[in-house]
């Protein structure tokens, strides 16, 4: 399954010119509002036709401007999951499942089984509500289903999280991860929220501007991200639970970390993900405080960012982002080549 | 009730059904592309239909007489062609009559069709449904409240019809005398008072009854989609 979008289109004072390829697995389109992630999602989709570009899926081109290509929306098999997630108020939830799984019958297609795709969200119970009687967590995880048993060849999501709360955001992410790892259908999934696109994306794709900035792995391009959100991503091993302070000890290659106990066995791997903002550092060994987690390292860069700095270290060749006042910089003579201690005030922390 | 007022009755309601169920189909289709569509002339579309809502409706009826009239252009075709003749015939009366009702009619569908959101519509599209069946299974079934609202104003304006459907098919018991047809003639005959006080209680009660009829219709609809 591979995806390949080249597409240039105007719409007023706004260009968006992108090229992007996605692999397997879930692909973020991240970047700040206005960036142009969702119009190259609706272009995908078909809701939007632009004035010039190609959209191949699996070596069929859904557009191609050139050869005057054109495949209508309800022939695309693309699995558009809304932010709102725009159930059909006159069906039951079942009949909204059930919707696109009708137009698909006969075209084959990964991701079908009515019971696994319910077993895989947890809507069993919800079959036959209404969807104005549902929680948006709920209305969510159907729409996920509506559009996986559309048999699609690609999912695309619009930021499927934004109008829900942080717990239910908690309730749908691992539905999200499972996707991800046992549907086998590419995602392509656009987020402007850091920590989202940290703990699911395989692969980021930055666009600002309505252009591709970079493109990579989640470590590599996430620490680039010109956000009041940056931060980190560290790879990391479960080595073992405290059951007496509710505490996991992970081992990472910048080093050992203690967070509050993980839903993971032991030897799982996991993603932490480290707020820039949560970083402090130190010149001297950080004795008596109350954070648990201290790492040392060596200064890279240093950015200034207004009154602000952005301080990547080198821990043991792990690299991790400290957000500082440009007062600190100058008080500790921050500058690279400098070793320092990082402590670190809280992690957030997912399975990978 | 003298058999003639019967026939009035039964006249006025044969005609008003007729003249709803027929018009109702092309209601829907142009309230669609009035409410959806984008093409060169909508707005020429728009002020056809409404036409017959703003002119007098002796006009609409004198119109009618010249295209479908024996001799006018389209009337003369569809009797050569097909046998049918609108004019001082039951037919004709529906027709009038449809023709009065249809704006009433596409103004309410329209704006329960523009009450849908188009979001939907397209979120179907992505699930498969080609745009008539997006129209079929989402559209339709969204704005049912407003498609009956404009079938009960199309039927109680062809109930009460009387300007368009008298210029045009005339005022013949039995054939094209409808309530309010007959109604006036008692009014011009002497005492005929009793017989337009009766004719007119009738057309009181089917009017409330249709009204009634519809609130319910609604009121079904709207529970079965709110069930659980």
């Amino acid at each position: 399954m591979s995806l390949e979008i080249d597409v240039h289109h105007s719409l007023g004072t706004f260009t968006l010119d992108a090229r992007v390829t996605a692999p397997p697995g879930l692909t973020a389109l991240f970047g700040r509002s206005g960036a142009g992630k969702s119009t190259l999602v609706n272009i995908v989709a078909g809701l939007i036709r632009p004035q010039r570009g190609r959209v191949i899926v699996d070596g069929q081109p859904l557009l191609d401007t050139d050869r005057s290509i054109f495949v209508p929306r309800h022939k695309r098999r693309v699995g558009y999951v809304f932010q709102d997630s725009r159930l059909f108020p006159h069906l039951s939830v079942r009949q909204n499942l059930l919707y696109g799984r009708w137009f698909a019958s006969g075209t084959g297609g990964a991701a079908g089984d009515f019971d696994s795709v319910i077993e895989l969200l947890g809507i069993g119970g919800l079959l036959q509500r209404r969807p104005d009687s549902l929680s948006g967590g709920e209305k969510q995880r159907v729409a996920i289903g509506r559009a996986l048993l559309a048999r699609p060849r690609l999912v695309l999501m619009d930021e499927p999280l934004a109008s829900l709360d942080e717990a239910r955001r908690a309730e749908i992410l691992p539905y999200i991860e499972r996707l991800r790892d046992e549907a086998g259908v590419p995602i392509l999934y656009v987020s402007h929220s850091v920590a989202e696109v940290a703990r699911i994306a395989t692969t980021v794709v930055m666009l600002a501007g309505g252009k591709v900035v970079a493109v990579g792995p989640v470590a590599e391009i996430l620490p680039l991200a010109d956000t009041d959100d940056g931060g980190s991503v560290l790879d990391a091993i479960v080595k073992g639970h405290d059951e007496t302070y509710q505490l996991s000890m992970l081992s990472s290659p910048a080093g050992e970390l203690q967070v509050p106990k993980v839903a993971a066995p032991v030897g799982a791997s996991v993603r932490a993900y480290i707020r820039s903002r949560d970083v402090m550092l130190s010149l001297g060994t950080p004795q008596d405080i109350s954070a648990l987690n201290v790492l040392s390292g060596t200064i890279a860069t240093v950015t200034a960012r207004g009154a602000q700095a952005d301080v990547q270290l080198d821990c043991n060749g792990v690299p991790l982002l400290a957000r500082v006042t440009s007062k600190s910089v100058e008080r500790l003579a921050l500058r690279p080549g400098r070793a320092v201690h990082a402590v670190v005030k809280s992690v957030s922390f997912e399975r990978s | 009730m003298t058999p003639e007022e019967w026939t009035a009755v039964r006249l006025s309601l044969l005609v008003a059904v007729t003249a709803t169920a027929w018009s109702l189909p092309v209601g829907i289709a142009v309230a669609w592309l009035l409410a959806r569509g984008r093409f060169w002339g909508k707005s020429l579309l728009d002020t056809v239909v409404h036409l017959p809502l703003i002119m007098p409706p002796v006009v609409t009826g004198y119109v009618l007489l010249l295209l479908f009239g024996r001799r006018g252009p389209i009337g003369h075709f569809l009797d050569a062609a097909f046998g049918i003749v609108f004019s001082f015939r039951w037919t004709g009366a529906a027709l009038a009559c449809a023709v009065m009702g249809f704006p009433l009619m596409v103004r309410a569908i329209r704006l329960s069709i523009e009450a849908v959101d188009p979001k939907l519509e397209s979120a179907a599209g992505t699930l498969g449904a080609n745009p008539l069946w997006v129209f079929v299974t989402i559209t339709l079934p969204l704005c049912l409240s407003g498609v009956i609202a404009g079938a009960i104003l199309c039927f109680a304006k062809s109930m009460g019809e009387f300007g368009a459907t008298i210029t045009f098919v005339s005022n013949i018991p039995g054939e094209t005398q409808t309530l309010p047809s007959a109604i006036y003639t008692f009014t011009q005959v002497p005492g005929g008072d009793a017989g337009a006080l009766r004719l007119t209680l009738v057309s009181v009660v089917i009017s409330a009854g249709a009204l009634l009829g519809s609130e319910l219709l609604a009121r079904r609809i709207g529970a079965r989609r709110v069930a659980t």
